[in-house]
């Protein structure tokens, strides 16, 4: 044990990402650019261009044993099969990832796997996601891992060739940014409630060029899957990563996954974990607090995240807009999405409901929309999807009866996939038609040419179900079925 | 991909924040292979109507920006998803430059490797050039990634700045994974370390 040098200053606090980031730094250009190694690279069925370009320079995979794939963009919801993908571009992406993943030994959970699933599901459930890890993937929503106290951010297809040959990634070191929830959530409020409040305070672009640390009574209190959610939308913030520092709530949830360590590995890796959280009195290029009371069940009217309000809201008038410009794309929006200014949000019918995504997959997810849907019947001319998150998910819900729930009260149960957060498998909202979407984004088109979705927790989602409108769901919890 | 030295072209001005990938290239359309031309994707839900007729409306159907080779936009160009066939979908419809006061992350980091010049200006600055195009449709504008300015007819050139190595790589003297497979040397003793580290 050295002995304290007292001519040595005592080191600077540390934030949870000085010290994921300092422990990762293989080494410095000359334009202040870090080689960052990646401890977990995911992979899914959109990775296909970045295989093709590692193929083209003939290089292998460095360390297939430090990546994990399984499909989850291409993958069809209403059975098990790829032959049902019917566009044969679309099937291939599919196949794609089972061969590129055999070539260069690549573990892989396919359709027919139970454990198979939406990616930002599966790693973390399987212990794949750990504290104090740098993990990548090629999807934006990769900081959800960032809620067990990773450092993890999405890529493009040319840095997913990049980690495949080379197990690392050139990075500027980005700013940092405290988000603090003090307070405790009321009842009926979520944790997607949480992250749309601090999307609609700080903006899309809010976090631009910064890595989030949420922190706070209101944070210390979500379990696993609330975290996820929230992390999951630091990008819709414009964030690089979304991050929590791990404890006892993630210790215990970690435990036991089949690839966590075990035995004496195990609490080895605990005592190190326990090192990771922020040191009183590290500094964070900037901070913003929210009091939980003030949050309230939100939901989203534009076609950016952070148009964001709560459900007691009105849509806004462009007259009040503090720009031309701004006054103008909010009339494009109201006209894509079909509003008028000043509109009560709870008068909005909706056509369609999506409960599911990596925002909201989980089975903490699915509980909580059961728990509304209960007893309750889907709207007449309402079309209502459960899609869990992974094989797991949804046999889990099983075992616990909700898909008996959501299939008596009306609800489609499907199987996993990312489904229709983006359509990218063909499960689309048709044009002009209204969906009520626990998934992440809210762009024009996202959930298919035309689609107009409004963002929400998997409570609300359910609300708009049974109530065919958007719901402030706290009536339908006081209040008999 | 070209090598990037100076471009003095046709400016389209689009004049709003927040501009998604998903705009820039549906999703509907990630499963086409990189042989594709994606400048047919390039914004196609927001250029077409539900006719697949083009919008008189949308900016870049216009003729006098068919050769638009630099874009002018709000802030935060290119948030939301990861998708690199919105760099692909820009770069085959002739776009080489965009310049804005903020990009997503990831798009900015995608953009640079594949040759198309991601150019931060002050929001400030950004919002006169997009005054200017708009009053003069067709107008050119300068972008030079050797002397890191932007240059148009009626104000002095605009310095911005760019990741040294990305520049270089721009300008076609440098491949960043054959750079990284370079340090093999230090990711190796890297990947010792932490096994040493980690069986403490």
């Amino acid at each position: 044990m050295p002995t304290p040098d007292r001519d040595m200053p005592a080191p600077a606090p540390r934030t949870l990402f000085d010290k994921i980031w300092d422990a990762h730094v293989v080494t410095r250009r000359e334009d202040g650019q870090s080689l960052l190694y990646v401890d977990r690279h995911l992979v899914q069925d959109g990775s296909a261009p970045g295989f093709e370009m590692l193929r083209q320079r003939g290089l292998p995979v460095r360390r297939p044993d430090l990546a994990f794939a399984t499909p989850d963009h291409y993958v069809p919801t209403g059975s098990r099969r790829l032959a049902d993908i019917a566009d044969p571009e679309k099937r291939a992406m599919a196949e794609a990832l089972e061969q590129d993943s055999a070539a260069a030994g690549i573990r892989f959970f396919g359709i027919d796997d139970p454990r198979q699933g939406i990616v930002h599901v599966v790693g973390p459930e399987q212990g794949l996601s750990l504290p104090g890890s740098v993990i990548v993937c090629g999807d934006s929503h990769t900081a959800t891992h960032g809620a067990l106290g990773a450092l993890a951010f999405g890529i493009g297809a040319s840095e997913v060739a990049h980690v495949l040959a080379t197990q690392t990634l050139w990075r500027v070191r980005p700013g940092t940014l405290r988000v603090q929830i003090d307070g405790r959530l009321a009842e009926g409020v979520s944790a997607k409630d949480i992250i749309l409040a601090v999307i609609a305070r700080i903006g899309a672009a809010g976090g631009v060029g910064q890595v989030i640390e949420y922190a706070g009574e209101a944070i210390r209190a979500l379990p696993m899957a609330g975290r996820m959610t929230v992390c999951n939308m630091s990008i819709e913030a414009g964030a690089r990563a979304g991050m929590i520092a791990p404890d006892d709530v993630t210790f215990e949830w970690l435990a036991g996954r089949p690839e966590a360590p075990s035995g004496p590995a195990w609490d080895a890796a605990v005592a190190r974990w326990r090192q990771l959280p922020s040191d009183d009195g590290a500094s964070f290029d900037r901070e913003v607090r929210l009091q939980a009371e003030d949050i309230a069940p939100m939901v989203t009217w534009g076609n950016s995240p952070e148009d964001a309000l709560p459900i007691s809201g009105r849509v806004p008038l462009p007259s009040d807009a503090s720009t031309p410009e701004r006054r103008e794309s909010m009339q494009r929006t109201m006209s894509y999405m079909g509003l008028r200014p000043g509109q009560p949000l709870s008068e909005l019918a909706i056509d369609r409901v999506f409960i599911g995504s990596c925002t909201n997959g989980r089975i903490e997810d699915m509980r909580s929309a059961a728990a509304v849907a209960r007893g309750r019947r889907v709207a007449e001319g309402v079309e209502a999807w459960v899609v869990p998150g992974s094989g797991l998910v949804k046999q889990q819900a099983e075992a616990e009866g909700l898909d008996a729930i959501f299939l008596a009260a009306g609800f489609q149960w499907r199987h996993a996939g990312c489904s229709m957060c983006l359509g990218t498998n063909g499960d689309q909202v048709a044009p002009g038609q209204r969906c009520a979407s626990t998934s992440n984004r809210n762009f024009v088109g996202r959930q298919g040419p035309g689609s107009r979705t409004h963002l929400m927790s998997p409570a609300m989602a359910a609300a708009a179900a049974v109530t065919g409108r958007l719901t402030d769901v706290r009536r339908l919890l006081s209040a008999p079925h | 991909m070209e090598a990037f030295t100076r471009i003095d072209a046709v400016a389209v001005p689009l004049a709003r924040a927040n501009v998604d990938t998903d705009q820039i290239v549906p999703a509907l359309y990630l499963q086409k292979p990189r042989s594709d031309n994606f400048g047919d994707y390039l914004f196609h839900d927001v250029r077409h109507d539900a006719e697949g007729r083009r919008r008189a409306d949308f900016i870049l159907n216009e003729p006098v920006y068919a050769k638009a080779r630099i874009l002018v936009a709000g802030a935060n160009f290119g948030c939301g998803s990861s998708r690199e066939h919105a760099v692909w979908a820009l770069y085959d419809g002739g776009i080489r430059a965009v310049i804005a006061p903020s990009f997503g992350d990831i798009f900015h980091t995608n953009a640079l490797k594949n040759g198309l010049l991601p150019v931060r200006l002050p929001e400030a600055e950004v919002r006169r050039l997009l005054g200017e195009l708009l009053a003069n449709p067709g107008m050119h504008l300068q972008v030079d990634l050797e002397a890191q300015t932007v240059g148009s007819a009626n104000a002095p050139a605009l310095h911005f700045e760019v990741d040294a190595f990305a520049r270089l790589c721009l300008l076609g003297g440098l491949d960043e994974i054959d750079f990284t497979l370079g340090q093999r040397d230090a990711i190796e003793a890297f990947e010792q370390r932490a096994a040493t580290a980690h069986a403490a």
